[in-house]
């Protein structure tokens, strides 16, 4: 069996679009949709379970070698939880306020299924230089998703981005945009988006072969 | 101490603060289980009953914990305990009811990266709940889990008869049911006061 | 082509498993006290920093406040560790008693909310309000924060102690918008009835539990000698 060759960049690259976490691969949803009602939240959730991508992807990919078969998930769920205890009181010193708009979803980056995905299904069976190139990847495409999300539902829940107004005062914003309904209709929106996007790149394609077989046969 | 009542604290996790629809807690299994109502209501069953028998866990994790001192402890040593009390739910189920066990199949092992269950056991410690406290509270949510479960898969077992627009079918699609229902969750704020 | 030599499963030995777990067991544990002690100072600088910022803004005529608590028998005592809602009593600059201020919680719209709030010896009411914590709505819940009209409620909330000095001789409750009669109530915020409503009702329970022990033996109370504040 060959295996196809992929380059460093390309295994960056994937976590961004082509493989991204929340919109394609539809994993981690309950932090991107619970800590993105403002733009700066989204984004240091992003930057946390990012940390842990590439942390926990090395660790993973370093002791390959030496955890058992049967004792993987619990090893990566040991190593996931550490890591996230650190980010946690990383946080807590740098910013109590930050630390109490995040709340327990710091902590609950250690049940996203992304990270226990890659480690499994990566990490472990990579070098550690790959296995962190991964993990950053995904954690940064995380991170777009979540930040996207956020922008919208702040811009049009608060009226604001990054706290700065946006808007007029005789805007009347859209309140529901902040509640976790809003997260519900914000990634459904988003997801439309990137499916539509993905539809029209298929449909090129697509288009683009039959051309191929009409010029060839 | 939290002195919150305990219709106060039912009502709370089950309707006004619920785990899927306010917290985003168990959003993974919600999505995936959720579109045939059988399914649903096993996976709410079972759901139900780890969170019961994690909070319980939980509360006397975090008596230890305190006694100690090493509140750092507290997030690897609940996801321990967590997963172990999944393997041995499912290694239960295997012995004493076998169908019940195929029934759920793959959902088991499913509930120890629900968010749901180490949200739980997090938020419990973070109220400071007793420990009747914490098992009402961890009834509610379960409660308030099987019935979003349920709510969303009648809804979705219906859109899958309309006619959707392909581009929204499937997550898409789901996801803009449970906004909706969200928003009608939110009615509920205040009561119990 | 020769077949493919057949795949043997090893099946790990007890002692490899045990090893390995042992050693990540030592791995992690080893990570996370060494962050743990990085950080705690720090940690609980910014902690302590909130804290007297809030605390400032409620009662600034104290120069110095002391955190009390109650002991076994009920009397006012220094407090020997930080509560999860702390009281302090605040001095003045010629060490005269200015105010003591109270921390409460109870449940709003969302979820819990966090108050500090300063209570004047002399007038006998509530003189400053600070909301710590909330998870209210933003744009209708949170108004109690901001709402100046709202906020004008505590520029003397009426929080008298009855004749024996056991219970509040009137209970702080919320009323409607506009419809302030008694220096007790809280004008409330159409828009925000259940935030506001249940702001009244942490101040009542948190002014029931402390007013009267406060009454009875802030004034007589033994301050402890002074560490660098």
């Amino acid at each position: 069996m060959a295996l196809k060759k992929v380059s460093p960049t390309d295994e960056f690259m994937k976590g961004l679009w082509r493989d991204n976490p929340v919109f394609i691969q539809v994993l981690g949803m309950c932090p991107a949709l619970a800590v993105s009602n403002t733009a700066i939240n989204a984004l240091a959730m992003g930057l946390a379970t990012t940390f842990v991508l590439v942390m926990a992807g090395l660790s993973v990919s370093l002791l390959r070698k030496f955890i058992p078969r049967e004792a993987r998930i619990v090893s990566y769920i040991c190593i996931i939880a550490t890591f996230v205890t650190c980010v946690d009181y990383a946080i807590m010193a740098i910013s109590i306020e930050l630390h109490r708009a995040l709340g327990a979803f710091i902590a609950l980056i250690v049940v996203n299924c992304l990270i226990l995905g890659r480690s499994e299904a990566f990490a472990s069976k990579n070098n550690p230089g790959r296995a962190m190139l991964d993990g950053l990847g995904m954690g940064v495409g995380f991170t777009f998703a979540l930040f996207f999300i956020g922008v919208v539902r702040e811009i049009l829940g608060s009226g604001t981005l990054f706290g700065v107004d946006m808007f007029p005062d005789g805007f009347q914003t859209w309140t529901v945009m902040v509640l976790p309904s809003g997260g519900f209709f914000a990634m459904a929106m988003w997801l439309l988006v990137v499916n539509w996007i993905r539809q029209r790149q298929q449909d090129a394609e697509k288009q683009a072969g039959e051309r191929v077989r009409e010029v060839t046969s | 101490m939290n002195d919150a009542g305990y219709w106060s604290i039912f009502l709370n996790a089950a309707l006004i603060n619920n785990f899927v629809l306010a917290y985003f807690l168990g959003i993974c299994p919600f999505f995936g289980v959720s579109a045939k109502l059988e399914t649903a209501v096993r996976m709410g069953g079972a759901a139900s009953f780890v969170m019961l028998v994690a909070s319980v866990c939980a509360f006397g994790i975090n008596l230890i914990l305190e006694a100690i001192n090493a509140p750092y402890l507290r997030i690897i040593s609940y996801i321990l305990v967590i997963a172990s009390t999944v393997q041995l739910v499912e290694m239960l189920l295997r012995k004493l009811s076998p169908a019940t066990f195929r029934a759920l199949g793959i959902f088991l092992p499913l509930i120890t990266t629900n968010c749901a269950i180490f949200g739980l056991a997090l938020f419990q410690t973070n109220k400071g709940y007793s420990f009747t406290q914490a098992i009402v509270y961890a009834l509610g949510a379960g409660a308030g889990f099987a019935l979003a479960l349920v709510l969303m898969a009648g809804v979705r077992e219906k859109l899958d008869l309309a006619d959707v627009p392909e581009l929204v079918k499937g997550t898409a699609a789901a996801l803009i049911v449970a906004g909706v229902l969200s928003m009608g969750f939110m009615g509920f704020a205040g009561l119990g006061r | 082509m020769n077949a493919p030599a057949p795949v043997e499963q090893k099946r790990t030995s007890a002692w490899s498993m045990y090893r390995s777990i042992v050693g990540i067991g030592a791995f992690c544990a080893l990570l996370i006290v060494t962050v743990y002690n990085a950080t705690a100072e720090r940690i609980a600088d910014n902690k302590a920093r909130f804290l007297s910022t809030a605390v400032a803004e409620v009662l600034p005529v104290a120069r110095l406040t002391v955190e009390v608590d109650l002991a076994a028998d009920g009397t006012l005592v220094a407090a020997t560790e930080p509560a999860d809602l702390p009281v302090f009593l605040g001095y003045g600059d010629a060490d005269e008693l200015v105010g003591a201020v109270i921390t409460a919680q109870g449940m709003g719209y969302a979820d819990n909310v966090r108050v500090l709030y300063s209570y004047s010896f002399e007038r006998q009411a509530i003189v400053g309000f600070k909301v710590l914590e909330s998870k209210e709505t933003p744009g209708l819940g949170d108004k109690v924060e901001i709402e100046p009209h709202f906020l004008a409620n505590f520029e003397a909330l009426d929080a008298r102690l009855n004749e024996d000095g056991t219970a509040l001789a009137n209970a702080i409750v919320t009323v409607k918008q506009g419809e302030k009669t008694e220096s007790w109530q809280l004008d409330g915020i159409t828009g925000a009835t259940i935030t506001s409503v249940a702001i009244g009702d942490i101040l009542n329970k948190g002014s029931s539990d402390w007013l009267p022990v406060l009454e009875r033996d802030a004034r007589g109370f033994e301050r402890p000698q002074l560490t660098q504040e």
